[in-house]
């Protein structure tokens, strides 16, 4: 059993495994970028999956739609981490002792070293010796005195190279060890806003969220209190069309404001985000909330602003479902014949081909809605969660839901329905899509990806070198100087360095 | 906001130097195909040449008229040099004129970024020509250079334009630099093990790629032109994931989110460190070293080209 255990530790730790964990790791993540994943969009998945049949559902079942959680990614990074810590301990102890032992012993033949030269100066050993010192300052040395009477230097340089290489390598075990914390206690929440300081969201707990993915050790409960809203949005696009500017006015209470009633004001733009309480908000996206007022047969009315969603990019024509329910019916019976949905699409500026709207620029220049008004019964009662930009269209298939007016509006425009209800496009609302985020861990991936660059920085451009003086004196009062070199580490370019260090240590031509 | 002409000029100038870089290709190639047409009377003279000194030739002018020949060659090798040079500094001024047209750094798209990539490369390469002995495979640099800029100036072609809200930073300026730097260093080394492949199979077997295995470097000189030029693209190449992080972080919310572009300089980062590990690992130094440089080259490649107009991932805007 302990040889066993004694080969599998050693087997795992090798240089060859660690490579071809790196080989599987590289291999592991490619599905990754080639598949769609559901932590970026799982509609695309399940879009992936319907497409492709078994094949598909087999993907699926082998998690390639959550590559990075995945068991075999998993065990391929645990493995290569282990491997890690193998082999770093030994080479930890191996460089503590490196530190302390003095330089290796001169070679008997210098001459043998893959850098050499020779030369007789008009000097005395000691001056030699002392300007080889001087030469040489800056590298662990140190002298000796052979039987015959020769007078050496051991001299190194380039620890650090092993330094910067081991603090790369503990500086990866740190940012992967962090990024767990941060997966535990982290959490990202989505919320869209009303962009005219009518809403008011506070990071209480989920249920304040469209989206909410907290990390293994988070509940919800315990969120970063704070509090924001949006005073307003403004946006500005060139004419082609291309973004030009995006700033949410935020107004917001971090956790001492929310006692004393104060709020602070921030300019929320994509590349700034509001940092308050180790809590971060981001401007992830914005759209449009058309306006309708429904004025029933009974002479009440009922406002709303739902956001609807953009569903093209460029032009921002959105689409949606508007849901009303009528006021003042307690029968709901008869309430669930009576409900309204305005759905369809809307375009901030209108471009028509006929009737058929399109959208030709995403700026409000001539904000244009071109809406189905469905009457009967949404569904919403029947306690099923429904999306608030479709109405149920089971709900249109079944027949309590039917169509009653199909119209294109401009701001102010109106229809009216055959019992005397009246639906009006009142005008256009701006929403953002926000997101908060909070990682404890994350700075300490900062500081480790710091100490990555810097130890693979050292242990890339230092080189572990070596430099042996012998210096003999000769028979006529002159001294034989002998210097060799030897890089430790391949392809290290010690020529021109070894060059100009010997001629130094003779000091220069004699 | 955009100054038209010098962006007019800033193409012409682009234009300009993918003609001078094919004429430099031109030139290496004629030093490839005729340098060394036969090996050894070349070396059997260049021995004495080295040996003596620098006034040998007017020492012996019997055979004035033969070293005129057999620098012929190597006179266009040294033109084709030259031309380089004369292509990097007119490559320059189409970056800087491009930038100034739009008053921002000249990397906000995809031909502008390919542009710099190629730029980086042409000057790496420059800089190797003056260490080692390789001038006479500038054209296999040049190729996939040349292939580059002929893409970029072409089907990926962008208009002067601003920069989107999104690309407005100071990360910007630096972590698309640091990609940009090390993706043309990159290249060298990807060249350079395909080359240390065919001369190495030319050395286990004479048969093998006869022609082009013999006028090509020494397997050392590739292998060390590979590595010296990996270990200074690896650093930089890390410097920008981690500045790419940083700026994640503060435009789309986390630092890592395992979008394609992240994913595959995910992969390419892991393969460049199995090289360095290769290097450090008996069975594995020279051949399968070299094959994983090209496949960590292909990987960065990939990541240009694939994720770019492929996949639709935070990155997109590179085409925009």
């Amino acid at each position: 059993m302990v040889p066993f255990l004694r080969n599998t530790w050693r087997g795992l730790t090798s240089m060859r495994t660690a490579l071809i964990l790196l080989f599987l790791l590289a291999l592991a993540a490619l599905p990754g970028a080639l598949l769609p994943q559901r932590t970026l969009n799982a509609n695309k998945v399940a879009d992936y999956i319907a497409e492709h049949g078994w094949w598909g559902r087999l993907l699926d079942r082998l998690q390639f739609f959550n590559v990075y959680a995945s068991v075999w990614f998993s065990a391929i990074y645990i493995l290569l981490m282990i491997s890690l810590v193998g082999c770093l301990l030994p080479r930890t102890l191996e460089y503590a002792r490196a530190l302390r032992t003095k330089p290796v012993l001169t070679p008997r033949n210098l001459s043998r070293m893959p850098h050499h030269s020779e030369s007789t100066v008009d000097k005395t050993p000691d001056e030699v010796i002392a300007q080889a010192t001087r030469a040489l300052s800056g590298w662990r040395k140190t002298e000796r005195e052979e039987e015959n009477g020769a007078r050496t230097i051991s001299a190194e340089r380039g620890y650090l190279r092993e330094t910067g290489n081991l603090v790369f390598h503990f500086a990866m075990l740190g940012l992967i060890i962090a990024l767990a914390v941060g997966k535990l206690f982290g959490y990202e929440g989505q919320v869209i806003v009303k962009a005219d300081g009518s809403q008011e969201f506070c990071n209480s707990g989920v249920l304040g969220y469209d989206s909410f993915q907290p990390g293994l050790r988070v509940d919800g409960t315990d969120l970063t209190p704070f509090c924001l809203k949006v005073a307003s949005f403004d946006v500005n696009f060139l004419p082609t069309g291309q973004p030009d500017l995006f700033r949410a006015n935020l107004e917001y209470q971090s956790e001492k404001d929310l006692d004393t009633g104060t709020w602070q004001t921030y300019g929320l733009e994509v590349n700034s985000p509001l940092r308050t309480d180790g809590d971060r908000v981001y401007l992830l996206g914005h759209g449009y909330a058309p306006v309708f007022t429904v004025t029933f047969p009974n002479g009440e009315k009922r406002t709303m602003d739902t956001q609807w969603r953009p569903v093209d990019q460029v032009t921002f024509l959105s689409e949606g479902a508007t849901k009303f329910d009528p006021p003042g019916i307690t029968d709901s019976e008869e309430r669930r014949t009576k409900q309204i949905a305005v759905t369809g699409v809307f375009a901030p500026t209108a471009q028509l081909h006929g009737s058929l709207l399109n959208s030709s620029f995403p700026d409000l220049r001539d904000p244009m809605v071109a809406v189905d008004v469905m009457r009967g019964d949404l569904g919403i009662d029947n306690g099923r969660g429904q999306s608030i930009f479709t109405i149920d269209q089971s709900m249109v298939d079944d027949g309590r839901l039917k169509r009653v007016a199909r119209e294109n509006l401009s701001v102010g425009g109106e229809v009216k329905l055959d019992d005397g209800t009246v639906v009006r496009f009142d005008g256009v609302k701006r929403w953002v899509y926000l997101q908060v985020s909070h990682d404890p861990a994350q700075v300490w991936v900062l500081v480790f990806a710091i100490a990555i660059i810097l130890g693979i920085g050292a242990s890339l451009i230092i080189k572990r070198r070596r430099l042996w003086v012998r210096v003999v004196p000769a028979a006529d009062g002159r001294t034989v100087v002998e210097v060799g070199g030897l890089a430790r580490t391949d392809q290290a370019g010690y020529g021109e360095e070894f060059e100009r260090l010997s001629g130094a240590v003779t000091g220069g031509k004699n | 906001m955009v100054n038209e002409t010098l962006a007019r000029f800033g193409d012409w100038t682009y234009g300009a130097t993918v003609v001078v870089y094919v004429f430099a290709m031109a030139f290496a190639l004629i030093e490839q195909a005729f340098g060394k047409a036969k090996p050894r009377r070349a070396v059997a003279r260049q021995l004495a040449t080295v040996g003596g000194p620098s006034t040998s030739v007017e020492e012996v002018p019997a055979v004035e008229a033969r070293p005129a020949e057999r620098t012929r060659s190597e006179r266009f090798g040294r033109m084709g040099a030259a031309l380089m040079v004369l292509g990097a500094l007119l490559h320059f001024t189409s970056l800087v004129l491009r930038g100034l047209a739009v008053g921002r750094v000249p990397w906000g798209n995809m031909y502008e970024y390919m542009s710099a990539v190629s730029l980086v490369a042409v000057v790496t390469w420059i800089v190797l020509m003056k260490k080692f002995p390789v001038r006479r495979l500038s054209a296999f640099v040049l190729l996939p250079i040349v292939i580059l800029m002929f893409l970029g100036g072409t089907v990926l072609y962008s208009e002067a334009a601003p920069l989107q809200p999104a690309l407005r930073s100071y990360w910007l300026i630096v972590h698309v630099a640091a990609a940009i730097i090390a993706s043309g260093l990159f290249l060298v080394p990807g060249v350079a093990s395909v080359l240390y492949l065919i001369r190495n199979r030319y050395d286990h077997d004479q048969a093998k790629f006869v022609r082009l295995g013999e006028r090509l470097p020494g397997a050392d000189v590739l292998d060390r032109v590979a590595y010296r030029t990996t270990i200074i693209a690896f650093p930089i190449f890390t410097f920008g994931v981690i500045c790419g992080g940083i700026w994640a972080e503060a435009a789309w919310g986390r630092f890592w989110g395992w979008d394609p572009k992240e994913t595959v300089a995910f992969v390419a980062w892991v393969i460049y460190a199995a090289y360095l590990h290769s290097r450090a690992t008996a069975g594995w130094r020279g051949g399968k070293a070299a094959w994983i440089n090209i496949l960590g080259f292909a990987a960065t490649v990939f990541n240009l080209f694939f994720v770019n107009l492929v996949t639709v991932g935070l990155h997109s805007y590179a085409n925009g």
